[in-house]
């Protein structure tokens, strides 16, 4: 004979007084799919170091970014080279200034900006998407269609200009690359939301009672995040080479400070006097700086991607 | 005459945990013409079984032993081998039929690219045979409707062209999985009805994979109950369900609730599908059985022949069995 | 008998379907999902909504829970209106009608615990309860409904198909509500599995005295829970009466199909059995037909069936049966 369920089936008699057991989150599932992932580790490696060479390498060096080593000037290319000696461990660029202090100065620069670029996208472009996906109708129109504009204008163009009429400054470049970069975000976080708000446990909440901004704080913006955490890895390279592009062209930062775009360019022209290091070591670290990234991205996203499971 | 016969089947996953059996040491055979219920739960390894039969299984999946189809080894043949059996001899159709029709292109051509690859039939005489073979399965308006895409058929329309496409070649064996979980009752008369006379016409065996005990009992011969990977018990339908000969049996038939009977209390199983990973050394549903003896759950039941036709696994002797 | 708790009036569920392709001016297509629903619930009753997909029945459920507007008629639950609320007042109201849901992991949030996912209903409305008790209460629950109390820090993956329902019926019930709504509840189970869900929810709806609305596809499941069942069909109701006389002496002949169509797990009965195989297909819930919505596949369809809506008729204690042809067939013998 079989027992009649007395909803006591999962055994619970005895059992009731157990020390209650910390659950494994979908976080720490994916936290340990990404460190299986070889290349993406190696990536995250590589970009924790390089974080901390932009920000404490320059203790290493007693030459500052804007000091000129006078006995360099008009020598570069015979004496200039990259050193242990002079202490010029990449050498120095063609006014005779350390470029190992700049290079770390450079670096520092363009994470910022691709930090502070991918940060504006996570925030501002998922609550925007998150919003005109969950109320949708009108609401989703209007805000998506502005979306549409925003996107039409030749943003490099207005960049430009914005640099031109306001002046080349670190803060304008900051607004210019965040007024655009939250714009891809949002719509793949509405596209994300609309599949999210007809799932059973978002209708649940609604039946509860629950207000709509608490659900689409709780209930959505959670289950956004796996998605918004794998774009934005790919964002920040993506805005480093925007930050880079300005710069090269010569509208980004302003000297005496400097970016690796910057740097490139500069060393780029160069070239020609057989002083390549001066391209060398900047396009080493913003190669390793995206690669890093894209191989964190491509890591993230299989860790995250609910299709695995 | 038997058409399929396995000898000691086993899947294994290769998982993040470790291997995983899916399908534990299955022995069975089905004769020409003839139906066969393999029934299970979640976890049961029905599927399983059938995908491997087919060489279907999942890339870290694994079939050992052997699955006999007219003597030949369907485990160890070459896929060029395989695949002239599977186009030819035996059929599958599935629980969602979409996952086995091409939504961009229409059932004709569909149909149609079957009978030309396999047969060598001409284009024209591929459709009309289509045709034909849709008209088997009701379909109404068969000739004018071929034209269409798979999402112009509701549901059980598409799980008939599915039936129809499967028996183009006139295979002897079709495996179905599930063919009427997605579809509703009344519909799944109709597709029951469309096996039936397919039973009938064209004298294919077929196995029938379930958890619904109310087709099995209105469509086949013998029944085969799995658990864990493992069969529980073997024999005739109208045995199995009039004197089951194992608890975990005995207790699915209590657990559905009847139509034609006015029961107050369902009695139910205790407990959770099995975790196929963490399966106990002994009997598999010795967890969840509530006639359970000290040694069950170390102890594997063989699975032993009685009555002659029948067989089970179990220590319990078979008259105790409620 | 009592003040129904629930009383359904006329009420119609309406869709508007922009056809794929359409210019943005193009009018929509109007889909009735639900198309004129009456029913009362008594306190403490279980009603059995059962129909094929398409039927309207989830649409009926969302709209009595308030989940998705209807368009005509009234919801009035304990004297108040529901349909004619505004969002904001009917949140108030909500605490007392909760749903279970069909697909238990998808109804649960994979990035909260356990814990939190039931007391949310409690969090919402009562905002002050200390956290102690809702920890407390939380865990009882848990007790209560076959789950290990400790397993609050738990999320939903790590549980079975069953477990995560009980999880769903614990917060469906934290407030203790009035009337609970069970859509589907286990048809994404396994056998085994379902009547054990099947008997808490009946024992939870004895102890704690809730009424209680049970849909699902599969009638034997249907008529084991409800008191009484309605049939629908293309989003109107075809047949209401007794769970027991429903399936011994049915009267509309889509009711007579349905229970031929549900095959008896006893092999020597099933052959026994006439069984007539409904024909036809379900026709586009867009233009459902003239008149009666089921003449299309009816055994029993005359020409007055597509002229007219065939009204309610009362074949006697509450038997209520929407086609001027009815009459008794037996379909099914009982087994006892």
């Amino acid at each position: 004979m079989m027992y009649p369920d007395k909803t006591t089936a999962d055994g619970l008699v005895g059992a009731a007084h157990l020390a209650e057991v910390q659950g494994r989150s979908l976080w720490k599932d994916a936290r340990q799919r990404f460190a299986r992932n070889k290349a993406a580790v190696a990536g995250l490696i590589a970009l924790i170091l390089i974080t901390l060479f932009a920000f404490f390498g320059g203790v290493l060096t007693q030459w500052s970014t804007q000091e000129i080593d006078w006995p360099m000037m008009g020598r570069v290319a015979q004496d200039g080279g990259p050193s242990f000696a002079n202490g010029h461990y990449f050498g120095v660029d063609e006014l005779g200034r350390d470029l190992y202090a700049r290079t770390v100065q450079g670096t520092r620069i363009s994470l910022l900006v691709g930090f502070v670029g991918a940060g504006i996208a996570v925030i501002v472009g998922t609550l925007y998407g998150a919003i005109a996906g969950y109320f949708g109708g009108r609401i989703d129109g209007i805000m998506m269609r502005s979306v549409d504009i925003l996107m039409a204008i030749p943003f490099m163009f207005v960049l430009i200009l914005m640099l031109v009429i306001f002046g080349r400054s670190i803060l304008m470049l900051f607004i210019g690359i965040g007024l655009i970069s939250w714009l891809d975000m949002s719509r793949i976080a509405r596209g994300q939301t609309l599949t999210l708000k007809n799932k059973e446990f978002v209708e649940a909440a609604v039946a509860t009672g629950v207000r709509p901004l608490t659900i689409i704080l709780r209930h959505i913006v959670p289950n956004l995040l796996g998605l918004v955490i794998v774009y934005a890895t790919l964002l920040v390279p993506s805005m480093i080479i925007t930050e880079s592009f300005i710069s090269f062209l010569g509208l980004g930062v302003q000297e005496p400070a400097t970016s690796l775009g910057a740097l490139i360019s500069a060393g780029a022209g160069q070239m020609q006097y057989g002083v390549i290091w001066q391209l060398a070591f900047p396009l080493f670290f913003f190669i390793v700086t995206l690669f890093a990234f894209f191989f964190v991205g491509d890591g993230l996203r299989d860790a995250l991607d609910p299709k695995d499971r | 005459m038997t058409l399929l016969q396995t000898k000691d089947l086993t899947v294994t996953f290769q998982t993040a945990d470790g291997p995983v059996n899916a399908v534990n040491g299955v022995n069975f055979n089905i004769d020409t013409g003839e139906t066969l219920a393999i029934v299970g739960e979640s976890g049961s390894g029905k599927s399983q079984t059938a995908f491997a039969i087919m060489g279907l299984l999942a890339r870290n999946g694994k079939a050992s032993g052997q699955a006999l189809f007219d003597g030949q080894d369907l485990l160890s043949m070459s896929t060029k081998a395989l695949n002239k059996i599977r186009a030819n001899e035996i059929a599958m159709i599935f629980q969602d039929p979409m996952t086995s029709l091409n939504p961009y292109i229409r059932i004709s051509d569909q149909m149609a690219e079957v009978l030309t690859l396999h047969k060598g039939l001409s284009k024209r005489e591929a459709i009309a045979q289509s045709v034909r073979m849709l008209d088997a399965v009701r379909i109404p308006d068969a000739k004018a409707r071929i034209s269409s895409y798979p999402h112009e058929f509701s549901g059980g329309m598409r799980q008939r062209i599915m039936i129809a496409m499967a028996l183009l070649c006139e295979p002897r064996l079709l495996i179905a999985d599930e063919p009427t979980t997605a579809l509703d009752v009344t519909v799944q008369a109709q597709i029951m009805q469309v096996l039936a006379d397919i039973r009938r016409d064209f004298g294919t065996a077929i196995i029938l994979i379930t958890h619904d005990l109310g087709i099995v009992a209105d469509a086949c011969d013998r029944t085969l109950v799995l658990y864990g990977g493992q069969i529980m018990e073997e024999g005739a339908t109208d045995d199995v369900f009039a004197r089951p000969a194992h608890p975990y049996t005995s207790g699915l038939l209590r657990a559905v609730p009847r139509l034609d009977r006015d029961d107050d209390e369902l009695l139910t199983i205790a407990g959770e599908p099995p975790d196929m990973s963490r399966l106990p050394a002994g009997c598999p549903f010795s967890p969840r059985c509530a006639v359970v003896m000290p040694h069950c759950p170390t102890v594997k039941p063989a699975l032993e022949r009685f009555d002659g036709t029948r067989r089970r696994a179990c220590h319990l002797p078979v008259q105790e069995v409620a | 008998m009592m003040d129904p708790i629930l009383s359904v009036q006329d009420l119609k569920v309406t869709f508007d379907v922009i056809p794929q392709g359409a210019w943005p001016w193009t009018k929509a297509q109007k889909l009735h999902a639900v198309n004129g629903i009456s029913f009362d619930l008594a306190p403490g009753e279980c009603l059995g909504v059962v129909g094929e997909s398409g039927s309207g029945k989830s649409t009926l459920a969302r709209a009595i829970v308030g989940t998705v507007p209807s368009s005509h008629g009234r919801i009035m639950f304990e004297g108040n209106d529901l349909a004619a609320m505004t969002p904001n007042t009917r949140r108030v109201h909500r605490k007392d009608v909760q749903m279970i849901f069909q697909d238990p992991l998808a109804a649960l949030n994979p990035r909260m615990t356990v814990g939190d996912i039931i007391a949310e209903p409690l969090i919402t409305h009562e905002p002050k309860t200390p956290r102690k008790e809702v920890r407390q209460r939380v865990q009882a629950l848990m007790e209560r409904v076959g789950l290990l109390p400790n397993l609050v820090n738990r999320y939903p993956h790590e549980f079975s198909g069953g477990q995560c329902q009980r999880i769903g019926i614990a917060r469906a019930l934290i407030l203790k509500p009035k009337l609970l709504i069970c859509d589907e509840p286990v048809s994404a189970l396994d056998v085994s599995v379902q009547a054990q869900v099947v008997n808490l929810l009946r024992e939870l709806q004895r102890d704690m005295g809730l009424s209680m609305i049970f849909i699902a596809h599969d009638l034997s499941v249907v008529r084991h829970v409800s008191d009484r069942v309605m049939v629908m069909y293309l989003g109107r109701t075809m047949e209401l009466a007794d769970s027991k006389l429903l399936t011994r002496a049915p009267r509309h002949p889509y009711s007579q199909a349905l229970i031929a169509s549900v095959p008896i797990p006893d092999p020597v009965r099933e052959r026994a059995r006439r069984r007539p195989v409904l024909e036809g297909e379900l026709p586009s819930p867009l233009r459902p037909p003239s008149g009666c919505v089921f003449r299309t596949r009816c055994p029993k369809a005359q020409q007055v069936c597509a002229q007219e809506c065939p009204p309610m008729i009362d074949a006697g204690g509450g038997h209520l049966v929407a086609c001027p042809f009815q009459e008794v067939e037996q379909v099914l013998q009982p087994a006892d």
